[in-house]
This record gives structure tokens, sequence and C-alpha cells, in this order.
């Protein structure tokens, strides 16, 4: 890990006053478990790291109602809260952060913000994995690259855990700047990188996130990930769901896919695959279909699309069943 | 009744033997008081951090360190590969510094300038056509046995044929290579290595300097090694590392260096286990009689040849032909990982055999039962039974079913069986044995505790011959000070330390009998040790106390050397062992839930029951981790292992495996044939019983470790269209 | 820097102030009373000065580890988990992934499991930092410590501390875990020996002993 310059500022204005106005000079850390780890792989190496841990009041979570999650609660926090019984979905969505470690140290905001695991990326090619110009990925170990969004030249998958039921559940995210605080829909925070310059979210390189907001609704809500272990690993697919329902019919779904493309994937062929219909195992199995109609695999992320098609299955019987 | 007087004592007359026993540095390890090499910190102790290549395969052109040696706090610079020397994969260290800080190690390592040519590599052989056209093949040896080509020929034969493989995996030693090394004065050398060879580190550490123009004679080098995390044949040496070490010390005055690799080096370059692909055709009789084997295998070790799996394994057919091609790759150099190249001949073997069973209409384990007589002569009746008792426990009769589950939904359950071998004999080892005056009683033993029970067997095995209980033995390994014993690999180790120690303890104790019989009124050879006491075999009533009976030594030190090998049986090699997986697969997704395993292992006399049974549990799971989650990943274009890191070179964890029934076969027919070892054995069937177990789940082969769901719905769709 | 052997018996030829302790571990340790020894000086403020930052060069740094409070100055890279084994010679938590993965650096601060390797030194001040070490009292076995012993829990022992360090954490926030949780809540630590069989009985039998509360010290 290269040296760098630490401050932990009291307060949110104060932070943002030390952060730079272009990536890599600085970073902001909260849990510290990816960018630590990062700065350990030379993947980053700001010359400042700015701490949040003395930013006081930033780990609160308000569920009454709608839901309002500090960027600094933890995981752990996050699972202790009423989102079992208000927000299956999310409570599922974090059951998938295995270890009490990671529970404990990983926080909302970081888990949101946490770099791509891509390998190509954390061993040094960049997020887009270019090397001598051309991308390693079609012709590489792509087994857990993106089967969506992937026409280039952007191949990794957004790692997040909680991004698509936070998604599928209409989100903002509270940004502080210099100039101010801005909200911006979850959905429209993580972009497809065009180039090295940019990064995989719209964040600016000056803003903090300090809160997740989710509007109060009834929707029944799932996350189903699929996975190669039970302890700390990441999935291979993940679906969340939230659906308002009419009785046994689906008034209006959202279906928000994870780990299949460079951005949580929202899939309105799924959606629309579900609208106004029973919801059957069925229907169910039509959606998944519709979720990956438009997939294009790779040479040897294939089995991803069958994967996917089946996590949106479960999460839609998942949320029908409404298990907590 | 025992007829040489080192001979083990017969049943009913053990004590301690065969019983469980916690491991003696059980609570050392638990409460984090156990000291590693990794946690050695002798005053000014410094780092040693490596300058690595990133390409695979690459010339040195220029190397400069001169910035590096600048920088505040580096006390020493070594260029390991100068301008000229040609690299063979990528991680290999051209240059390591040592400072007073980690950080300032890695600062250095930074201001490092290298140069480089690079030149053409090759990483991946699972296309063996590729590796040929890139000259990058050597035979591997080739055997034929009987006449394969003419029994291929025969009228009304099955023959099934197929292809399987294993990939490349790694050690991932958690304790990463390395040591601390020092030079007390300009004449020695005392080093803390993480070492499975305590006893031979010297000679092989005087060498490698000696070959670097650094004059040390082996006589002054002191190996210590109290505990070591992890090896699994991978640290049988100090490595060039450790040799590195000692040069940077030497330039450091003396210092101590600590050099321990970091995660991605030890994946990239201290551990490989070699690949093993095959295509293999197996024929039978229709009544399951196996007549003809053939198979073309090749896998890579590195740059080297590495061997070759022992095909066909254990159930060898008359005729048979096996061809081995060595794929020379651009990866770390192999290492012998836990039963070297079985694993991978078993799981090629038994998958054969599964898949002719099934071709057959047959049982597998009735296949197996039926050819056991090709296995060879002394483990039959070993395998006979354990086919019997692992079917038994497993159910077998109630849960396997002919291939393919036909029942409805998309979770298919299915059963696999596999069988190993492994020698095991005792490796040489001499042990100390003193009993003093006041009692108290020491074993000393050049050996090494690799997490196996080294030091518990010692201390059972003194215990049990004095009469003792184990506590009252104090037991000390892990210095080349001591009487030397051999590297703790291929399950050597059990059987030379218990043997050794058991002639030496016999000796001790006649001697002591010597001492004690004239104050009893009987000949030494009338008194046995027993429950704390010298007794009269005869007249237990007339016995003296052990401290009682040592007081009678006066001012004398009893001092007895037991060696193995030495005189009567107490050891001997090759065990068998039978493993039935039970396995569920989500056709769905493709994720394997391996619900239970069953071992049945022999292993001759067992000395703790407990440290055996963890050995089994142990290399169970490890089978689960090679069959399901392990390999080692590498990108052609960049030549490099884009895996090297904990997070996706994926491990089990605990959740990852249903439940373990381990059933070591021990009594008459097993135990009379002495220690044998059993550190590798139950590692080799894993893959291979779960394997064949998927393939009873969902109806067709998954051809090659590990199954992943990508691999497993690849076979389903495979199967569906076929 | 001088260079001094650390064996009991053996005091270097050197006349010194310090005592050998003092030197012990080279860098960046300093003697109570704020002298250095070796390293670099103090560059900047103190952390968390509303001012600005310090760093990159060393900073005091002061730790409360088991209980006891050590001074040191650290740059701000160094984590919790180096300083502990290579400055303080507290060496139970071992450095194994070095990536918040394997587990093996487990260690709590204010009673929460965290993975040491990911922890930065400065951001642990202020907090009470328990290692194995400060598990057992009175050369005593904590619970989870005998439970490991008893089941076998163990082999080469290097993940040992560190699944001790999580499964006493788990167990303090839940005493009746099932099977189902011990796999998510312990899924972050590895062991290679493959010793979780044992863990697993250990957990349960473990979790049976803490019932009376029986805790370590801090």
């Amino acid at each position: 890990m290269q040296a760098f310059e630490y401050a932990s500022p009291k307060s949110v204005q104060s932070a943002v006053k030390l952060l730079g106005s272009s990536w890599g000079g600085t970073a902001i850390m909260a849990g510290g478990t990816d960018l630590i780890s990062a700065m350990k792989d030379g993947v980053v190496t700001p010359k400042r790291v700015v701490s949040l841990k003395n930013v006081k009041a930033l780990d609160q979570i308000r569920a009454s109602g709608g839901l309002r999650v500090g960027a600094l609660a933890t995981i752990r926090q996050l699972l202790d809260s009423p989102v079992r019984q208000n927000f299956p979905g999310v409570y599922q969505a974090a059951d998938g952060i295995r270890g009490e470690q990671m529970r404990h140290m990983g926080t909302v905001g970081g888990e949101l913000l946490q770099r791509p695991r891509d390998w190509y990326f954390r061993s040094g090619y960049g997020l887009l994995a270019q090397h001598d110009g051309k991308s390693l990925i079609p012709d590489g170990q792509n087994c857990y690259s993106a089967i969506l969004g992937n026409s280039g030249p952007a191949y990794f998958v957004n790692p997040s855990s909680l991004a698509p039921i936070l998604i599928a559940l209409d989100a903002k995210v509270t940004l502080h700047g210099p100039s101010g605080q801005r909200e911006v829909e979850l959905s429209k925070f993580y972009q497809t990188p065009k180039s090295e310059d940019e990064r995989e979210y719209v964040i600016k390189p000056d803003e903090i996130l300090t809160e997740i907001t989710v509007p109060a609704g009834s929707a029944k809500t799932a996350t189903y990930e699929i996975r190669e272990k039970e302890g700390l690993d990441w999935p291979l697919v993940a679906a969340a769901v939230a659906l308002q329902m009419d009785g046994n019919t689906v008034k209006s779904a959202r279906v928000v896919l994870g780990h299949v493309a460079p951005v949580p994937w929202p899939s309105p062929e799924a959606e629309e695959a579900l609208n106004g219909k029973e919801l059957t195992e069925e229907t169910a199995d039509a959606a998944g279909k519709a979720a990956v109609s438009k997939a294009a695999p790779l040479s040897q992320n294939g089995y991803k699309v069958q994967l996917t098609r089946v996590a949106v299955k479960r999460a839609l019987m998942r949320a029908a069943k409404g298990e907590a | 009744m025992a007829t040489c007087k080192y001979d083990w004592p017969p049943e009913g007359h053990r004590g301690l033997i065969g019983k469980s026993v916690e491991r003696l540095d059980g609570p050392h390890k638990s409460s984090g008081r156990a000291q590693y090499t990794y946690d050695t910190n002798p005053s000014g102790r410094l780092i040693a951090k490596l300058c690595s290549c990133p390409y695979a395969h690459a010339k040195v052109t220029s190397i400069d360190v001169s910035a590096a040696q600048k920088l505040p706090g580096v006390k020493a610079v070594l260029v390991v590969h100068p301008a000229g020397d040609e690299i063979q994969w990528a991680g290999d260290e051209v240059a390591v510094v040592a400072a007073t800080t980690e950080e300032i190690a890695e600062d250095a390592v930074r201001l490092i300038k290298v140069e480089y040519q690079q030149l053409p590599h090759l990483v991946r052989e699972e296309d063996l056509q590729k590796a040929q056209q890139a000259g990058r093949t050597k035979e591997g040896g080739e055997q034929t046995a009987g006449d394969p080509a003419k029994a291929f020929q025969e009228a009304d034969l099955v023959i099934s044929e197929g292809t399987y493989g294993v990939p490349v995996i790694t050690h991932c030693c958690l304790e990463s290579h390395g040591s601390v090394v020092e030079w007390p004065d300009a004449k020695s050398i005392r080093i803390w290595s993480s070492t499975q060879n305590v006893s031979g580190s010297p000679g092989q550490l005087g060498q490698g300097l000696r070959l670097k123009k650094v004059d040390i004679e082996d006589n002054n080098i002191e190996t210590i090694c109290n505990y070591i995390g992890g090896g699994f044949g991978s640290k049988f040496s100090p490595d060039r590392w450790g040799i590195e070490a000692a040069q940077l010390s030497k330039m450091a005055g003396g210092a101590p260096v600590r050099l321990m690799l970091d995660r991605d080096r030890e994946l990239q370059m201290a551990g490989c286990r070699p690949s093993a692909y095959a295509k293999v055709r197996v024929a039978a009789k229709k009544d399951g009689t196996l007549t003809a084997w053939d198979s073309e295998s090749w896998g890579t070790g590195g740059p080297g040849p590495a061997g070759h799996p022992p095909l066909p394994y254990v159930i060898q057919p008359p005729n048979h032909h096996w061809k081995h091609t060595a794929v020379l790759a651009n990866i770390g150099e192999a290492r012998a990982w836990r039963a070297p190249n079985h694993p991978q001949a078993c799981l090629i073997t038994m998958s054969a055999l599964d898949d002719l069973a099934c071709k057959l209409d047959m049982d597998p384990i009735e296949l197996l039962k039926k050819n056991v007589n090709l296995a060879p002569p002394v483990l039959r009746r070993a395998y006979s039974e354990e086919l019997v008792k692992a079917a038994e426990l497993a159910d077998w009769k109630k849960n396997w079913h002919p291939r393919g589950d036909k029942t409805a939904g998309h979770i298919k359950r299915g059963m696999g069986v596999s069988m190993h071998t492994w020698g095991g004999r005792g490796h040489n080892s001499t042990c100390n044995i003193t009993i003093r005056p006041d009692g108290s009683v020491t074993a000393q033993l050049g050996s090494q505790d690799l997490g196996t029970g080294t030091r518990t067997v010692i201390a059972i095995t003194v215990a049990e011959t004095l009469g003792l209980p184990v506590d009252a033995v104090k037991v000390e390994i892990g210095t080349s000070k001591y009487p030397p014993s051999g590297a703790s690999g291929g399950s050597t180790t059990v059987g030379g330390v218990s043997n050794s120690t058991r002639r030496g303890a016999v000796d001790a104790r006649d001697e002591l009998f010597a001492a004690v019989a004239p104050s009893l009124g009987v000949q030494p050879a009338d008194l046995e040790a027993w429950n704390g006491k010298i007794q009269v075999k005869s007249d237990p009533s007339k016995c003296l106390a052990w401290k009682d009976a040592c007081a009678k030594l006066g001012v004398k030190t009893i001092q007895s050397t037991g060696k193995n090998p030495g005189p009567c049986h107490l050891g001997d090699s090759g065990v068998g062992g039978v493993q039935i997986a039970d396995v569920s697969v989500d056709t769905e997704t493709g994720q394997v839930k391996v619900n239970h395993i069953v071992a049945a292992q022999d292993c001759g006399l067992i000395i703790d029951m407990k440290t055996a049974e963890s050995q089994v549990y142990g290399a169970l799971i490890m089978g689960v981790t090679y069959a399901l989650f392990e390999q080692k990943v590498m990108d052609e274009a960049l030549g490099v292992m884009l895996n090297p890191n904990m997070e996706f070179y994926k491990l089990a964890t605990v959740g990852d495996f249903g439940e373990f029934t381990v059933h070591m076969m021990t009594g008459p027919g097993y135990d009379e044939r002495g220690v044998i070892g059993l550190g590798e054995p139950p590692v080799i069937s894993p893959g291979a019983a779960i394997s064949n177990a998927v393939a009873n789940a969902i109806g067709v082969r998954v051809p090659t470790l590990p199954l992943t769901p990508d691999k497993v719905l690849a076979a389903l769709e495979k199967g569906a269209m076929a | 820097m001088r260079r001094k052997k650390d064996r009991p018996g053996k005091a270097g030829p050197e006349k010194s102030a310090f005592t050998r302790r003092d030197f012990l571990k080279g860098a960046g340790v300093t003697v109570s009373g704020g002298l250095l020894v070796g390293g670099t000086v103090a560059s900047a403020a103190p952390p968390g000065s509303e001012a600005g930052f310090v760093g990159p060069g060393a900073v005091p740094v002061t730790l409360r580890v088991n209980g006891k409070v050590h001074k040191l100055n650290l740059e701000p890279r160094v984590t919790l988990l180096d300083a502990l084994r290579d400055r303080l010679s507290i060496t139970g938590s071992k450095k194994v992934c070095d990536r918040a993965t394997c587990g093996a650096c487990t260690m709590m601060i204010d009673r929460k499991p965290v993975y040491g390797c990911t922890v930065l030194a400065i951001e642990a001040q202020g907090h009470n930092i328990t290692t194995i070490e400060g598990l057992a009292s009175d050369g005593k076995l904590a619970p989870v410590m005998e439970a490991f012993v008893q089941h076998d829990a163990q082999q080469c022992g290097f993940c040992t501390p560190g699944f001790v360090m999580a499964c006493t954490a788990y167990l303090e926030r839940d005493q009746n875990p099932t099977m189902e949780e011990i796999s998510k809540n312990l899924g972050g630590n590895i062991c290679r020996c493959g010793t979780y069989w044992g863990i697993r009985h250990a957990v349960l039998e473990a979790s049976k002993g803490m019932k009376g509360g029986a805790h370590g010290n801090v």
C-alpha cells in the first residue's frame, strides 16, 4: 500500500472540503474493507484518504413507513433493523453478505460504492480490462462477466448485493458536494463507463453519499441469489423484485438483476411479462425468460443466462410466499 | 502375545494406543500462544519484500536497484536475476529488499527499475493440441501390460469411453512460505522456517548458500519450526526465499530478516498441483470382469515435467496401456500436493469405471467388488470389507439408484463411490528418550507437527510404553538440534516417529526395569509398566509408583535412542480406503450440494483415534473444496494468474458441506500391520466420489473438476441433446 | 539501527537507558515518555483534527489492546493487524489473505468482530481492541478455546485464533445458533486443513458453555 495523508473530519461539510475534484487523488473511506484491499492491490492509489468514521449521525436507520439508511450504517445494523419485516427483499440481499466481520465492518454506503470484483480490474488492467488497445474479456476468462449491457467496452458486473432491491424499491441516494446536496435516484446512480477516465457511478469525486431513502410502500419484495459458496462470496447472479399486488394479480412489478451487467440491470421485459398477470410458477418462469431475452453471453458465461432466468423465477416465488 | 521386544502391545494391553486423546498442543493453538515462523519477531528484525516479474516468460534486460538502496530504512537489496536471466513464470522475484518496516520495503520495491524482453508463453494446457503446436510438450511416460489392442477386440465386450480431468490447483497454505533468518555470528545461521523438514533443512540451506558463494557449514545452521501453518507437501525445503533471506541478513550485518510470501506470490508460485486430463477407454465382459484399459493423459506441473498420474488407478485390468504427455507451461513449479498424482488418477479411473458400470447396467459397488482381485493383493481384504462397511453406513441399498434420479422436481439426488490407496511407510527417524531420577520423561526428535498430531502421537507412544499418562511426557520437536527425523511428507511421519519412539522408549523402560528389579526381588523380564507403576506381571501388588521407581536410578539418568527402521515389525506400507458421496444437484442452477460422505479407511494400528479421525474429516473437506470450487485460473493473453487471492481462489467454508461419517478400520487384520500413515489417503477419493454422485444424480457425466454451475449446466444441456 | 538479540539471558553488549523490551520490534515503538526509537518523527497534527489531515509520515498512535495502552508512531497506512503483529509482537491474529476474506486476522473492536487487515491502526484509536491474547484470563482457556480443543477443531492451527475470535463474537450475539446460522455467520473465516467439522461441534458446545456469561477481560 502506498503512503497517504489521512483525515477524519467530524462533518460532511468539512469532509467534502478535503476531497479533490478528480478521481484518484483522494478517496473516501467508510468500513475500509474494499478500499484498503484495493489500495493494497495498487488498484487505487489515493494520496489522501478521508475517513468518515468521525462524522456523526451517518449510521442511523429509520424504518417506519419508508426506510432511511445512513451511509455508515453497517450491514449488521441493517440486518438487525425492522427491514426483515418491512422489506424482506432488502433483508435477504443483506443476508447474502456473509461473515460477521464483513457485516460489522461493511457499511451500506460502502456496499453500494464498492468497486467491481472483476479479476482483470483487480489485477490492475483497469475497469475496461484493456490490453494492447483491446479488451481482454471476450477471449479471456469471462465466466463471471456481464451477459447484459455488455456490448463493450465494459464487461465487469456491478458487485452490489443491495443495489438491485433498493432500485426495485425506487430508492434515492443523497449526495453532498461542494455546492450542497442533491438527490439521485439509485436507478440512475450507476453508469457503464465508456473510458478509463469514467467511473461506474455518477457520484463526483468530491461528493459523499450520505443517505439512502426508500419510499413507503406495500410492495412484496424478495431477493434471490445464486452463489457458489455459503460463506463470504459474491453471487453469480441475483434477482430482486418488488411487486404491487392486487390479490394474486401483479398490478405492477419491478425486477432488477444483479451481477449480470456493469450496472444493476432493471428488466422492463420481465416486468411487462408480469404486469396484470396472476403470479404463478408459469408466469414467474415466463418473466425469467423475458428477463434474459436480450442477454448476449460471452464465450464462458452462457450459464449465467440460465441462472438469471431461474433467479428471477425464484425471487418472484419467494415474494409471492412472503418469505422473510 | 509379543514375540519381539519392541512389538506394539496387543489388544487388551493398550492403555492409550487407539483411544481418542486430545491434541497435546491444542490449548496452545486455540489460545493463540502457538508461535509460528510468521510470528517470529526477534529484536531488530527486518522485513523483506519481493520485486516480481509481471510476465510469464521474459528475459531481464536491465535492472537498477540504486534508488531502492538509497531509500532510508532499506538495509539490503539483493538482485536475484541479473540482466540476461530468463524468467519462467509471473511472480518470480528478480530482486529482494530488506528494510526496517514492511512499508519501507514495499516502497523500495516500487523504486526498482527492471526492463524485460517478453518471450512467448503458454499458461493453459487443457487443449493438448495447442500445446503441441506451440512445441510445449514432452513425453511423460508410457507403459503396456498384457495385450490391450487385442483385448479391446474381443467379442461381447462392453466398452466405455470418456474424457476426464482435474485442473491445476494450489496448496494455499494459510501460513505462506518463508522464514526468518539471522546470522548470530559470522559463521552461523539461525533460521525459523515454515517447513515440513526440520532436520533436512540445514543441509538444503547450506548447499543453496554455497552455490551462491556464501561460506557456511551445515553444522552451523539451526532450523527451528515449532508450528507450521500448513504445508500439504509444498514446504520440504527452505526454498530460494530462505536462501535469499539468509543472503539479505548477511548483507545487513546479520540482522534477522523475515521473508514471508504475500498471498498473491504464495498462490502464483509456492504451490501447484499438476493438472491431469485423460481420454480413457475401458472394457469389461458383460458380467463386469474388467479386461482392458487404455488412456492418453496430459497435464502440466509448470515449466518442467512433473510425473504422471498412476493409471489405471488401484484396479488394474490385465491388459492396459497408458501414455502421458507433460505440457510445459509458464506457471509456478509443481510441488507435491497431499497424495501427489493420486487424486488426479483416482478421478480419472473411478469416473471411467463408474461410466462403465452405467453402461453395464451394474451397481458400481458391485463392479468394484467384482474386480477387487485386480487391486494389489495386500489391499484386497481391506477393500472388500471397506466396500461393505461404507455401503452399509451410506445406506447404499436404499439410497442408490441407476444413473439419473427419476423423481420429479429440479433437485436430483445421487450417490457415488470411489476407492484409493497410498503407501505411508514410516520414514527414517531417531528419537532420544530421557528418564530422569525425578521421574520426568522427555522425547526429543528433529521432527515437526504439521497439525497432524505428531506431538500427540509421540507422547502417546512414550506414555503407553512407560505406563504413564500422556501429560507426564515432555515432547520436544521442531529444531534441527534434535536427533534427525524425516521430512513430513507422503504420510510417513506417524510411522517414522512412533516406531523410533517405541524402540527408544522400550530400551529406556528396560533399563529402568533393570534398575528396579532388585528392589522388587524379581528379574527385569518379570516387570511391566502400567498405570503409573512398575509392577510384577504375575503379582501386580508388588510394585513401585513411577517416581519411586525412578528414584532407584540414584544420580543416573537413562538416555536411550530409538531408530526407524529397526528391529521388530512396528509398521507397514499400503492402505486402502473407500468413500461414498451423497449429493443433491439443482438442475436449474447447476449447484451441487454434498449431503453426506462416508469414509471407510484403514491405516494399520491407530495411535490416536482423535487426530486420526481429524485427518479424515479434514481430507474430506479439502476434497469437497477441490471437487466443487478450486482452480488456478490463468489468462493466456497476459500469462498471469487471475485469482491469486482468497476471494476468487475459492475454498470451502464451514457451511459448504453436509454430514460426514468416518469409519476407521481397526482390530484383527488391521492392527497387527503396525502403524501406517494416514495424511494422504483420505484426500484422494472425494473428487471421484462426488463426481460419480453428480453423474448418478443428473444422468450425465460432468467431465472435469471443479463441478461448478457452468459445467454442470453444460453437461445437462449436452445430455439433453444426446 | 543497532541490532540486538532478543534472547533471554543474553544481554546485549550495548549499555542503554532503555530496557530490552523498549527496543523490541524495531521502528515505531515509543517508550511511555514519548521518546522515539527508530522511525520518523510525527509530521503533522494528531488524527481527527478538524484542521485537516495527518501523514503521510508517521504520527503518534495510541492503541488500547487487551486493556493495555500502547503508544506507537505509525504512518496512516499501517493496518491494525501489522501494528499489532510487527510493532507490538501481539501475533495471535494471523496475516493470511490480507484482503478481508479469510478471517485469520479476526479481532474485536469494542467487542465486535473485524478483519484487522483492513482496519487502519490510526482508526482504531479510542476503541477497545481485543485479540485472542485478551480472551483467556488467568491462563485459563476461554470456553470457545476449550471447545476447540475438545472437538479437535484445529489442525495446523493457523486459522484457529481467527476462528475462535469470530466464534466468540458471534456467540456473544447469539447463544442458540442453528447450523444454518453458523454457516452464514462464520462464513467469513477459512480453514485450509478442513477443521470445519470440529468447529461446528465446538461452536454448539461453546454456546452451552457461554450461556453463563463467562467472557474474557475487556
